[in-house]
């Protein structure tokens, strides 16, 4: 043990610096390798040790190979039948013994690592409980102890504990938020999976399903948002409370309720077949791919984004399952009104 | 018709390189259109759906019949030459297990003109592969078409470990047998115990897809995760089914062109048996994020960590045999010596896939997509165009040019990393795998469009092989017995291409590299077992080809039972199986035929042979 302790301890260099080269990579919202949470930390620290003894193990075959190459290619003129070795015990038994040393290196806080990312937060009393169901192609969370379910923005308060529950409705899929954590399935009832993490900083992390599930699965996008405590106590307050904001003009309420609420829900109304729609004026994206921050290039402002969608939902996510509002019996001119209620329809 | 009806084990060696051939040749030109697809974001080339066929049908054509068929092809070129024998063990099973293969694969590859290809992956995961989420036939080409080509490869494996177990030349004890034919024996000693279960898992989900059973129908208490355990505990084998052959051709190249005895033999036998066993041990580890549990995810890392162990081994073993030697650059040795870094690459990110709780963040990227090429396009299909190259002068008689066959090399490594290197990063920056697009200011444009431009310089590099074994076609056959010169094993005794019989006499095998150790013992060559004599042969005959045609037909008879056709008389032939009776009564009328007549077989006679004979 004491020997594998020094070859641990003589990586490390190696391994800051692979670290440093790494940190370059990729965005802070979105990449495995800039880790912004303890989950993704204890991934990444295992792909550092890993990558740094693989970069060893790589050294010096690549070292060898080269070696070899140069050194034993035939010239010409030679001739003479070079010696014919069986083989070499020691040898062998050297490299048999130190790639045991090294997967021993590996496995043993591999090992813990993985008993570490099976605890069970689900009976934690400050954790907050959030199931997630994901659907074609779009993400479900229920917040069970508050009685709130949302949809494609998951709303966290910083720092906490979050115990998931995850399951699916239809096929399975999988959710992934790169910079916080590992991914985990969504399997039908009765195999059910649970996992936690926590966000320490305050900010919007990109999710992603990672198991194919049909045409748009590469689009089946969502955020994690973490914020304070009591903003995080206030979101929970406004969607709570149960007076559903609807179209200020009649008519075209009740177009929304008839041709709308009949999957959908807002606060008290309606139904959770499809995304829950209370606040969504306050969303960091549409449909989760189509970002509200017009401030950036590839945002839009969410009026925006809401006709995009309303107009034609199967040229933004091929194969969704919303049908076209048109088909509903909504005139264009319907369908922008509903457009700007809902960019309007924000959470105080 | 003389293709139609050979039980040659040279010819169908040929036959199943055409076959992988074209099957290779789609499935690159599918892998070409998905990079094409991703070569910016969001880009509209191909649409969604059509992404997703292409994906399956990329992956599933070319680990089940692209590459498998060209594994084949060589088994069948050099097996029986390098064991000393004159046939395989079962020569009508051989041209059986060629038609049910291709027609398996034909079958699967006309769902893209009948209505639609497979479009759940690869894997078909349960519940996205149901009748219920992949509405088109294209799942039931995948089973059906799968389930025939598996039979074809279930029975080639099962006649080359009857052949190495029985038809090895006197003297050739297994510690004296040629790498090759060690991996060739142990890669069918593990499609017999792999495919089986593969074959029970296409049967359950054609009756969930056609018959309305409910294996993996949840709500009607079926399981989606035990499709996932079936798959792999097939899928996971079959990996070691396709690198082990390259193994053992990189294991003959390289003592040849360094005019060395590969370095450890025996601990190179052995550590091939224990991949094998490993690579039963671990299939879970496709599943670290399905939610085995941690004890499960445990135990499933370290066993798939400790292949490192073994792979390692043969690793250095290479490296140790061009040791002291005398390196020469030919094309097939640059494949070879171009394999081992570029499959240690490979290895190596396996070792970090190992690990689970990393693995949580690698699995369905981009970092998997980079591994298993590396693996199996680095690796096997290095490997193949080595042992192609190698043994081509003795397969057809003909050298391929060394020059273009250099050319080919640079393009296709260089493409290669340059294709795949880059996907380590995308994955590791967040993008999953089997997405049809991405969104644009993930940082993932640039990277992507580097891969592209690799997948293309590949292409150039096939292009270039194929230009290659054109141009060389039109030359004279003019090889000599051992064209590299160095030459150590049996093969390289007899006439390039070899004499239906292959060898006039049985030689008699002295020690490991029994040609090498007659050359250095100054003779020119193998001590005969046996006086020349009479030789049997076996029939050709057209029955394993109409067997297949009907299994072909009840197929697609059975795949379309239950459609409703616009024409009453379709409707009519299918619905009431007809189609399907029609296509086994084809197959079993074959089978009987084959047992009520006694086909004896034929012989050359002594006289024939020295007529044919200058050597
Ligand atoms: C010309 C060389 C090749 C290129 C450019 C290429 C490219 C690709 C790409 C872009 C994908 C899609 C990745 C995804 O999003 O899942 C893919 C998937 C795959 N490739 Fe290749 N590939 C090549 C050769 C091969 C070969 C030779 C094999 C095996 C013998 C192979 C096996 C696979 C498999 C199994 C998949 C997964 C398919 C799935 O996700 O269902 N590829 N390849
Ligand atoms: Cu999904």
């Amino acid at each position: 043990m004491m020997k594998t302790w020094q070859a641990v301890k003589r990586l490390l260099p190696m391994t800051a610096m692979f670290g440093l080269f790494l940190a370059g990579c990729g965005r802070e919202d979105l990449s495995v390798l800039r880790p912004q949470g303890p989950a993704a930390d204890r991934s990444y620290g295992l792909m550092e040790l890993s990558i740094s003894i693989m970069i060893v193990v790589l050294l010096i075959v690549f070292t060898i190979a080269a070696y070899v190459l140069i050194r034993f290619r035939r010239r010409p003129g030679q001739n003479e039948i070079p010696e014919q070795v069986e083989g070499s015990i020691k040898l062998e038994i050297l490299w048999t013994v130190i790639p045991l040393i090294l997967v021993v290196v590996l496995a043993v806080p591999t090992v813990k690592a993985v008993f570490a990312a099976g605890d069970d937060h689900s009976n934690d009393k400050n954790a907050i409980k959030v199931k997630v169901t994901g659907h074609q192609y779009w993400w479900e969370f229920e917040y069970t102890d508050y009685k709130v379910t949302t949809a494609q923005d998951l709303i966290i308060p910083v720092g906490k504990d979050i115990a998931f529950e995850l399951e699916t409705k239809d096929v399975l899929h999988s959710f992934w938020v790169p910079s916080l954590s590992g991914k985990i399935d969504t399997n039908p009832a009765g195999t059910i999976n649970r996992f936690s993490f926590s966000a320490p900083n305050e900010g919007v992390y990109r999710g992603k399903c990672a198991e194919l599930c049909g045409p748009s699965h590469g689009l089946m996008e969502f955020k994690v948002k973490s914020v304070s405590e009591q903003e995080f106590q206030k979101w929970i307050d406004s969607m709570k409370t149960p007076v559903a904001v609807l179209p200020e003009d009649p008519a075209l309420a009740e177009k929304f309720k008839a041709a709308c609420l009949t999957c959908h829900a807002v606060g008290d109304q309606g139904i959770n077949n499809a995304p829950n729609l209370t606040g969504i004026g306050s969303r960091e994206s549409i449909a989760g791919i189509l970002l509200n921050d017009d401030t950036r290039e590839d945002g839009a402002p969410i009026e925006e984004n809401l006709k995009t969608w309303l107009h034609d939902p199967q040229s933004v996510k091929p194969g969704n399952l919303m049908p076209n509002p048109k088909d509903l019996g909504l005139s264009d001119a319907e369908i922008d009104g509903i457009a700007e209620y809902l960019a309007n329809y924000k959470l105080d | 018709m003389d293709w139609l009806t050979t039980v040659d084990h040279k010819k169908i060696a040929i036959l199943y390189l055409w076959a992988g051939g074209l099957f290779f040749g789609i499935g690159g030109i599918e892998a070409l259109l998905i990079r094409w697809q991703l070569i910016k974001p969001m880009n509209n080339f191909l649409d969604a759906q059509t992404f997703n066929e292409l994906i399956t049908m990329h992956g599933t054509t070319m680990i089940f019949l692209g590459v498998m068929p060209v594994i084949f092809a060589l088994m069948n070129a050099v097996i029986p030459l390098q064991i000393g024998a004159r046939d395989v063990a079962f020569p009508f099973l051989n041209a059986l297990g060629f038609w049910t293969f291709l027609f398996g694969g034909i079958l699967l590859n006309l769902s893209w003109v009948m209505g639609g290809a497979p479009d759940a992956g690869w894997t078909a995961y349960t519940p996205l592969s149901t009748s219920t989420y992949s509405t088109t036939h294209g799942v039931d080409f995948y089973t059906i078409g799968l389930q025939i080509a598996g039979l074809g490869t279930l029975i080639g494996g099962i006649n080359f470990l009857a052949t190495i177990i029985t038809m090895r030349a006197p003297g050739m004890t297994y510690m004296r047998m040629p790498m090759f034919a060690w991996t060739t024996f142990i890669t069918s000693a593990i499609i017999l115990f792999a495919f089986p279960a593969i074959t029970v898992g296409l049967v359950l989900l054609t009756f969930d897809r056609i018959l309305g059973a409910n294996f993996f129908e949840v709500g009607a208490g079926g399981s989606p995760v035990l499709w996932q355990h079936i798959f792999w505990i097939f899928g996971h084998p079959e990996v070691y089914i396709l690198i082990l052959p390259a193994f053992g051709i990189i294991s003959e190249v390289i003592p040849t062109f360094s005019r060395k005895r590969l370095f450890g033999y025996s601990s190179m036998v052995f550590a091939t048996i224990l991949i094998a066993f490993l690579g039963f041990m671990v299939w879970a580890h496709h599943m670290f994020t399905t939610g085995l549990g941690p004890v499960a995810n445990a135990l499933f890392s370290v066993s798939t960590m400790l292949i490192a162990v073994p792979t390692g081994i043969k690793i250095f073993n290479w490296l140790f045999t061009m040791w002291g030697g005398q390196v020469r650059f030919t094309t097939p040795n640059l494949f070879a010596v171009g394999f081992i870094p570029t499959f240690t690459m490979g290895g190596v990110t396996g070792v970090m896939l190992a690990s689970a709780p990393a693995d949580f963040q690698f699995h369905d990227t981009y970092f998997v997509v980079a591994h298993f090429h590396y693996v199996i396009v680095g690796g096997l299909v290095l490997g193949l165009f080595a042992g192609l190259h190698y043994w081509w002068p003795k397969m057809f008689g003909r050298m391929l040019s060394e020059k273009l066959g250099k050319w080919t090399f640079w393009t296709f490594i260089i493409g290669f990393h340059l294709t795949f290197f880059v996907q380590h990063f995308l994955g590791l920056m967040g993008m999953q795998r089997r997405v049809f697009t991405y969104l644009p200011n993930q940082q993932f444009d640039f990277l992507n469009l580097v891969s592209t431009i690799g997948a293309g310089l590949m292409g150039v590099g096939m292009i270039i092989f194929l230009v290659n074994i054109l141009l060389t076609s039109r030359k004279p056959a003019d090889a000599s017995n051992d064209p590299w010169e160095d030459g150590r094993t049996l093969e390289w005794t007899i006439p390039s291409p070899p004499p239906e019989y292959n060898f006039k006499q049985t030689p008699l095998i002295r020690g490991i590299d029994a040609f090498w150790k007659e050359k250095v013992a100054g003779n020119k060559g193998m001590t005969p077992a046996e006086p020349v004599g009479s030789i049997h042969m076996p029939s050709a005959t057209i029955l394993p080809f109409t067997m297949s045609i009907g299994i072909f037909i009840a197929g697609l008879g059975f795949m379309f039972s239950r459609d409703e056709f616009g024409n009453a008389f379709m409707s009519f032939l299918f619905n009431n199986y007809i189609v399907t009776a029609i296509g086994l009564i084809i197959t079993f009328g074959s089978m009987l035929m084959r047992s009520l007549y006694d086909d004896h077989g034929w012989h050359i006679e002594p006289e024939e042979l020295e007529g044919s004979e200058r050597t």
